[in-house]
């Protein structure tokens, strides 16, 4: 298919049709499903899990920016995520009765954004400092400061103003009118369900062209080349510590747009291991590395599979999670052992002798 | 490439979960079979939808959708289904009270079905798993809805009840949570619980150790991570405010951080508590009891519910939890007859000693069968007349269950039941 | 003398950081890949002394060595199946395959063990150490847990540097390629440091579950992950590091709890070494690489 469509349009250039067949993509999907709902052909599972699919693609290609392109492994993305949720859900519960769903809802998502992006800009700062593995366990323990300091967070609101407190939600000392807004380890409650697929797909698309657009800038261009190559990046000029923290910042923002996405899917908002430790990180990780390091569509295409594949799993009930364990094994190892991309090559040859050339990229 | 790859090794997945999912789960009922088959078949569309349709998968979906129609009509016999679907931690670290919870309803379940089961309906059982995380207890609550439950047994925990309440209030879904014990589980009015609630616990823990005078200078030990045991851990410190003893320390741990208890019970031995509450969960109790002993901490310990199950700790030295206190609804050696039938069907099925989220699954599944019984639900209404006949139905009955004896409701899904307060004594509970 | 008490007990928990840390180094230093299952590993070899010494009745310390001799299989298995397959692909794919291997364990203890709590019997029935007339006490395992990681730092250390296959790891730990053309069999010796690596985890697992008697499916990774930090903090890849980033990070994880807030403590945890990453990127001991253009 990739084939007929470059045929077709073979006056631009290469990334940019690879660009445009991902936007496709995610717009043609976008089209079926909706079709697909309305003629009832869509069971409530599928239905349900629409939103966390664009919640995931969007923090697997804000990810992607970090590790593919800017080429340092970040296992702090649920952190950034989590500030994006909680800033938003704070938000939008303060304000829920005081302005209309859209406006609010756009609203809490430019503070959800920007919340993360302060955050992830003041990490930055130190953190890309360091390398490899030291860097990525210094985004870990910042993904686990964040989880650990919203979980004792009290914040409420009553006529003489915004109480907070890091203790418990007896020192707030709140009036009579008082509203929680976070409750410790309890979290956010009643936070207006906002979220729908139509609004997950524009972010979705938003977020490509955000990212897209980065790669093939100059700044992308010299992000990329100081992933390449540091020293040789350093020494034509090129202000490593800006730029490093440019991408970075981009990227922590749409992982704030995740977490504002994810924030206003459910009526309650707990900064769990589960859903903010640095379990998720990883997983978002997983994302992104099963779908190929610096490939978005792929990222896009791994976290819609590995969101449905528990969900799908559920029929073998006690060997669900077993399952779903080795079948990520042999996915990882299908994908990434040499030995088996030259397995892959030679039937590709063998079968499919005028493809091969073009099918580099995908 | 790479995506054909991909999706080629998911279909064979898929098409392996069919397969399993058909071919009668052991262990739970008929109807997750085609629930699984359904789901894959959607499954499989959305996917086909991302990277093109191709045949072979298109078939393999209408064989499953038949299947699945095939199925249900099989399930329409003499007196209809009633469809319960259950939703819990079932993998992850609190997979142990999904699991309990899980195994007493079932035990319910069959209870009643070899008596005759609800109004002539015979009643499934359909348990999803959530993870304790509230996305997937939503995903849950979806997948059981595609397989047609009738009324919600659930969540076990509190964050994902309370994030199912939303929905099921939306759907007019019936929901009975048998352990979410946070306020705000039953704030939606659809939304019953079985257990007492956090605020209640803390409350009537306070009293109970002021009215008995137990101790002057009391030390806490809580999840500060946990919705649970905050929950009953502020309600507990504003209500010692107004008793005869006084709060010393407050130490919290977090669920990244609950192996080692040395540091807070150094402070509370410093600060000469006489008394230790503890409201959390028995897993972590066992440890800090042994801990206590191992630095010569001689202390009374108090706990509320999450304490009862720390007898059935496999290989645990029992001489360690002499004198424990527990405020709890439901006590594994109680001595009435239904306890007694209850810990031994358990125990020969599971091979287990229940613990509390045991019995409030097998409490939940009697009130939905009271409940039912009272609104006279038949397999022809639909779930809204359910909701709206159970919600009714709900606060005119009185059950007699493990966790106490009869306990009734009121519209606002609060159960009214007294805790009894036990202590161990020779490793047996012992009324107080 | 509370304070003493609270160091003691941080040296205590350290110890088990140290312990872990030391099998953890070691995978990362020879095959320079971070072993997420190592956590899984010492768990599963926590359920084996279970089920042997309490569930079978024999003798705790031949328990052990069944114990040691099942985690050195299971940890050459993963390494055989799950690991091999990708050596020359990137680190990141390693990465997640062991976080693959950490689930598959984790599934398979709960659905072999189930999710229930087993109270652990302490291995180390020595008396406890009691001071000043029964002020302060020292537990036995942890005065074990220390002697034990001391004992294995120093063997490890000079493992490594004097006998052949040592010598081999450090020549595959500096350039694979050129140990091969040496003539060093790379995964033969890739395999053993798995072997070493998890046979410790299976001493770890009975120390960790000595000190901490409860042992579920998820005990070994929360754990794990600490030790995994402690590493970092020694300098990951150094076998001295690990042990002094284990017991600091015991230390300073008690001695906040207790001086600062419970609640936040591994905030502070996570702080401190992010600071000490600042102030010395490749942590206390490692080795500074230089970089050639």
């Amino acid at each position: 298919m990739d084939m007929e469509i470059k045929g077709n349009k073979a006056k631009l250039s290469k990334t940019t049709m690879n660009d445009l067949v991902t936007y496709e993509m995610v717009i043609l999907t976008y089209i079926v499903v909706q079709i697909l709902v309305s003629t009832g052909h869509v069971s409530s599972l599928i239905q349900g899990l629409l939103v966390p699919f664009c919640t995931y693609v969007i923090v697997a290609v804000a990810l992607n920016l970090t590790v593919g392109i800017l080429g340092e492994l970040s296992l702090g993305h649920a952190g950034f995520m989590c500030v994006g949720a909680f800033a938003s859900a704070v938000f939008s519960l303060a304000f829920k009765d005081a302005l209309p769903g859209g406006l609010r809802f756009f609203l809490a998502l430019l503070i959800g954004a920007a919340a993360a992006a302060l955050v992830g800009f003041l990490v930055g700062i130190p953190v890309l400092r360091l390398r490899g593995d030291y860097l990525a366990i210094v985004t870990l323990a910042f993904g686990e400061i964040i989880k650990n300091i919203i979980n004792v967070l009290y914040l409420g609101v009553d006529s003489k103003g915004v109480h907070f407190s890091m203790k418990d939600a007896l020192s707030l000392h709140l009036e009579e009118d008082g509203v929680m807004l976070i409750k410790g380890a309890q979290g956010v409650t009643g936070t207006p369900n906002d979220s729908n697929f139509t609004v997950g797909v524009i972010l979705i698309l938003v977020t490509l062209f955000i990212v897209l657009n980065f790669i093939h800038s100059r700044t992308g261009r010299a992000v990329m080349s100081i992933r390449d190559n540091r020293i040789a990046a350093e020494s034509v000029g090129i202000n490593v510590t800006k730029y490093k923290l440019i991408a970075f910042t981009v990227s922590a923002s749409l992982a704030g747009v995740a977490g504002v996405l994810y924030a206003h899917n459910l009526s309650t908002l707990n900064a769990l291991p589960k859903n903010f430790g640095y379990n998720m990180s990883i997983m978002i990780l997983v994302f992104v590395v099963l779908g190929g390091i610096g490939n978005i569509r792929g990222s896009i295409i791994a976290a819609v599979l590995l969101t449905l594949l528990p969900e799908v799993l559920r029929g073998l009930s006690d060997y669900r999670m077993l399952i779903y364990s080795i079948v990520l094994i042999v996915m990882m190892i299908f994908n990434w052992s040499p030995n088996a991309i030259f397995f892959r090559k030679r039937l590709k040859q063998k079968f499919l002798p005028g493809r091969k050339a073009a099918k580099e990229e995908a | 490439m790479k995506k054909r790859m991909l999706s080629l090794v998911l279909a064979g997945v898929m098409t392996a979960a069919l397969l399993t999912g058909c071919g009668g789960s052991a262990g739970t009922d008929a109807g997750s079979a085609d629930g699984a088959a359904q789901e894959s078949a959607e499954t499989e569309e959305t996917t086909d939808a991302a990277e093109e349709t191709e045949a072979a998968d298109e078939a393999a979906g209408d064989e499953a959708a038949a299947e699945d129609g095939a199925a249900q009509a099989d399930g329409d016999s003499a007196g209809g289904t009633f469809k319960i679907g259950g939703i819990g931690p079932l993998t992850g670290s609190n997979a142990v009270y999904g699991i309990a919870a899980m195994n007493g309803s079932q035990i319910a379940v069959d209870e009643i079905n070899a008596a005759g089961g609800i109004n002539g309906m015979t009643v499934e059982l359909n348990f999803q798993d959530d993870e304790t995380d509230s996305e997937k207890s939503v995903n849950a609550y979806n997948a059981l809805k595609d397989w047609g439950v009738q009324v919600i047994d659930g969540c076990v925990t509190s964050a994902c009840s309370i994030a199912v309440s939303a929905k099921t209030a939306e759907d007019q879904i019936f929901q009975l949570t048998p352990s979410g014990s946070a306020v705000d589980c039953v704030a939606t009015p659809n939304a019953f619980r079985v257990c007492f609630s956090d605020p209640n616990q803390g409350a009537a823990s306070a009293q109970y150790i002021g009215d008995h005078s137990l101790a002057t200078k009391v030390a806490v030990i809580y999840d500060s991570s946990d919705v649970y045991s905050s929950g009953i851990y502020e309600k507990f410190a504003a209500e010692a405010e107004s008793q005869p003893f006084e709060v010393v320390t407050a130490g919290a741990f977090t669920a990244d951080n609950k192996t080692d208890f040395s540091v807070q019970l150094q402070q509370a031995k410093d600060a000469g508590a006489d008394l230790v509450f503890l409201p959390i969960y028995y897993n972590e109790a066992a440890l800090i009891l042994k801990q206590a002993s191992d630095m010569g901490f001689s202390v009374k310990f108090f706990g509320c519910d999450g304490l009862d199950g720390i007898l059935g700790v496999k290989n645990f030295d029992a001489s360690l939890t002499e004198g424990v206190m527990l405020l709890t609804p439901f006590a594994a050696d109680a001595t009435d007859d239904l306890t007694v039938k209850f810990v031994t069907t358990y125990k020969e099925k599971f091979n287990e000693t229940p613990n509390q989220f045991a019995a409030d699954g097998y409490d939940a599944i009697y009130t939905i069968k009271a409940a039912a019984e009272k609104a006279g639900i038949t397999a022809d209404m639909s779930n809204e007349e359910i909701c709206a006949a159970m919600q009714t139905a709900m606060t005119e009955i009185t059950v007699d269950g493990l966790t106490g004896e009869g306990i009734t409701w009121d519209a606002s899904g609060e159960p009214t039941k007294e805790p009894k307060a036990v202590v161990i004594k020779d490793g047996v509970y012992t009324a107080m | 003398m509370s304070f003493v008490a609270h160091l003691i007990n941080g040296i205590s928990l350290g110890s088990v950081y140290a312990l872990i840390a030391l099998g953890y180094t070691m995978v990362y230093g020879i095959a320079k890949m971070l072993n997420f299952a190592h956590g899984d590993v010492i768990m599963i070899g926590g359920y084996v002394v279970f089920v042997t010494a309490s569930g079978l009745g024999i003798n705790p310390l031949a328990a052990i060595i069944v114990s040691m001799a099942a985690c050195t299989v299971l940890g050459v298995t993963i390494e055989r199946v799950a690991y091999r397959p990708l050596r020359g692909a990137s680190p990141l794919a390693v990465l997640i395959t062991a976080i693959g291997v950490s689930y598959l364990l984790q599934n398979v203890a709960l659905l072999v063990f189930g999710s229930d709590t087993k109270a652990f019997s302490n291995v180390v029935t020595l008396p406890n150490l009691e001071l000043f007339g029964g002020q302060l006490i020292i537990k036995s395992v942890t005065i074990v847990t220390v002697i034990v990681s001391i004992i294995i730092m120093v063997g490890l250390t000079f493992f490594v540097r004097k006998t052949k296959i040592g010598r081999a790891m450090t020549a595959v730990s500096e350039d694979q390629g050129a140990a091969q053309l040496m003539g060093i069999n790379v995964n033969g010796t890739i395999a053993v440091t798995f072997a070493i690596g998890s046979s410790l985890a299976a001493v770890a697992g009975v120390l960790l579950c000595s000190a901490y008697p409860s042992l579920t499916p998820y005990t070994g990774s929360m754990p794990g992950i600490k030790a995994f930090v402690a590493a970092v903090f020694g300098g990951i890849g150094s076998i001295p590091g690990a042990f002094i980033g284990g017991i600091l990070l015991g230390v300073i994880e008690n001695l906040s709890k207790a001086y600062i807030s419970s609640q936040l403590a591994d905030a502070i945890v996570f702080s401190i070494l992010i600071i000490v990453l600042l102030v010395k990127p490749t942590g206390l001991l490692g080795r500074k690489v230089l970089e050639k253009v």
